[in-house]
């Protein structure tokens, strides 16, 4: 398990150093200048900015400076924020508490939903459950997370003034009541990113299961007398997840982006809602400061995927 | 076969919805502002007083236009890589794959705005706001939706390649470019056509995402999401302003899936029972 691990590791290095290539191509292209803000400002002399700019190296070739930027990246000195003049490294980790709960929050409610769903579905295929699932599925991942956002808040908040619509982090209570308002708070934003990704996970789970439940070895299992039940959760589903823990880490992109529209739409301060404040303050090292964190974030869930992968299947593991 | 229908309904609406319905989008009238549906204005005003009818048909036009444009380029680009990729093995196959699995990687949201914050001036100056939008908004999209497209067409290179009838043109003397143009690749398209139809509704939602976010389309060029966004502060006065577009694209996404399903099943030899 742990050579598997490490040569999982081993992978993950040149996919994180691709993606600061790219994302670092992606600014060296860009037409403009990250000291824009300073030109622009009458209050800062040219030869100030001309220092600036050779302090920061800016004037020297692309290679060099991407050497710099991604060894001053590892040693952990992410750069200044220019719109709220605190480094970066601490707005990003006071923002990411936030994103990392409401994302796995919610995302366990997706599972909660996709899992007992999917299979009861694909044991009973074109019964009317399975219609029915199917359909409400097909709904639920068509409808973009931004529009279903703006819906619980008509209904909920605005109708029914039940939950609020704001995302607060100071909230003046204590004990349980000060749990309950983040519940409340919380419940939105998690409910329109799971439903969202347990819609489509549903569809996932259910054709998973239904290439391996008319498998042979289900009928001898079934033939040796054991249990629906048993056939099902221990013979069925545990070969049907590896292709669903493969299309899952695939979406993990997916997830973040309906995080980053759900974070804008309730207000909540979390990282994707700082990356969108940081591009309205044109705060570039904001900016890729949060997109380097979300991509590594991104291989990070890959690799808990392929973990998971290699218990699910040992015959990865020991390959 | 619904799919179809409410897609062509749509699709025909917005072609020929200016002709039935000739309001101008930027007809401001200030004493019918957030008015709910009425006769004069079916799906009521927006706080300018302009009609959301108007502006919904014009903003359809943009978000279809993108969604088949984003397509296109997802396509193109991953058919081209994918032809190559497997045509080509060896070192180039390997390298090829190694920049489709990156991608696949990126979170492309953040990429999305990354690029658009970036790159949105210098074209705006070059093209005009309108043109430079649209050309960035369709460019970004599309290149951030190639990689499965170009991973089926890859897949079926290998497997077309070594079939009888590419070989018998071999054994004919056709050269390697007649061999993929007029043998492999019309052959490997099936797949690709299923996903470019998946790729017009990921294209719609990540425009509308964008103009939701403030960060796509400029307020004059009222796209679907580019209504949500502005309807979205008055959602307790006027529900209907932010009710029709978010429905128009929920229906289009919805209509195209179904489509996408069935050209599946239509093309998938493997039915499941």
């Amino acid at each position: 398990m742990s050579k598997y691990l490490l040569r999982r590791l081993m992978i993950v290095i040149p996919s994180v150093i691709g993606i600061s290539i790219v994302l670092f191509t992606v600014l060296a292209l860009a037409p403009g200048d990250p000291f824009e803000e300073l030109a622009t400002n009458p209050n800062v002399p040219p030869e100030v900015r001309a220092n600036l700019r050779a302090k920061f190296g800016l004037d020297d070739p692309v290679a060099l400076r991407y050497v710099r930027w991604a060894g001053s990246m590892l040693v952990g000195d992410w750069g200044f924020s220019f719109a709220s003049r605190i480094d970066v490294e601490h707005l990003i980790l006071q923002r990411l508490p936030t994103t990392l709960i409401v994302i796995g929050m919610s995302q366990l409610l997706a599972l909660a939903i996709a899992l007992p769903v999917g299979i009861y579905a694909a044991t009973r295929p074109y019964s009317i459950f399975d219609q029915i699932a199917s359909t409400l599925a097909l709904i639920g991942f068509s409808l973009p997370t931004f529009f279903t956002g703006l819906l619980f808040i008509l209904v909920f908040s605005i109708h029914l003034d039940w939950l609020p619509f704001v995302y607060r982090a100071d909230i003046a209570a204590e004990g349980w009541r000060f749990y309950w308002e983040h519940f409340r708070q919380a419940l939105m934003p998690v409910a329109v990113l799971g439903l969202f990704q347990g819609a489509s996970w549903t569809r996932f789970v259910r054709s998973a299961v239904l290439d391996v439940i008319r498998l042979d070895y289900v009928t001898t299992a079934r033939a040796k007398g054991l249990a629906e039940r048993a056939v099902v959760m221990k013979h069925v589903v545990r070969n049907a997840l590896i292709p669903v823990v493969t299309l899952v880490a695939l979406q993990m992109p997916t997830i973040f982006g309906g995080a980053i529209v759900t974070e804008q739409i309730f207000r909540v301060p979390g990282i994707g809602s700082l990356l969108i404040s940081a591009i309205l303050a044109n705060d570039t090292p904001v900016i890729m400061a949060v997109t380097f964190v979300l991509s590594c974030l991104v291989i990070l869930f890959n690799l808990i995927a392929d973990v998971l992968y290699g218990w699910l299947d040992p015959r990865i593991t020991y390959r | 076969m619904v799919g179809v229908v409410i897609l062509g309904a749509i699709v025909l609406g917005v072609l020929v919805g200016p002709w039935l319905w000739p309001v101008a989008i930027n007809d401001i009238d200030f004493t019918a502002r957030l008015k709910a549906p009425s006769l004069a204005h079916p799906f009521g005003t927006d706080d300018l007083g302009q009609d959301v009818l108007a502006r919904m048909i014009y903003g359809g036009r943009i978000s279809l236009a993108v969604g088949f444009a984003a397509m296109m380029i997802a396509i193109i680009a991953g058919t081209l890589i994918g032809a190559v990729a497997g045509m080509a093995r060896g070192s180039v196959d390997a390298v090829l794959m190694w920049l489709t699995d990156l991608f696949l990687s990126l979170p492309q949201l953040p990429f999305l705005l990354l690029i658009i914050y970036l790159f949105q001036g210098a074209l705006k100056t070059l093209v005009g706001p309108e043109i430079g939008v649209f050309i960035l908004i369709v460019a970004v999209i599309g290149m951030f939706r190639w990689m499965p497209v170009a991973r089926l067409v890859r897949a079926q290179f290998f497997s077309l390649r070594e079939k009888e009838f590419v070989e018998a043109a071999r054994a004919l003397g056709a050269s390697t470019s007649r061999q993929v143009v007029r043998h492999i690749l019309p052959n490997s398209l099936g797949p690709v056509i299923v996903a470019g139809t998946i790729d017009v509704a990921a294209a719609i939602i990540a425009e509308s995402t964008l103009s939701f976010l403030g960060l796509g389309f400029p307020p004059d060029i009222p796209s679907w999401g580019r209504l949500l966004y502005d309807a979205k502060d008055y959602l307790d006065i006027a529900p209907h302003w932010a009710l029709f577009p978010g429905a128009a694209i929920f229906l289009v996404v919805l209509s195209i899936s179904y489509i996408g399903d069935g050209l599946r099943d239509a093309l998938d030899p493997r039915k499941v029972m």
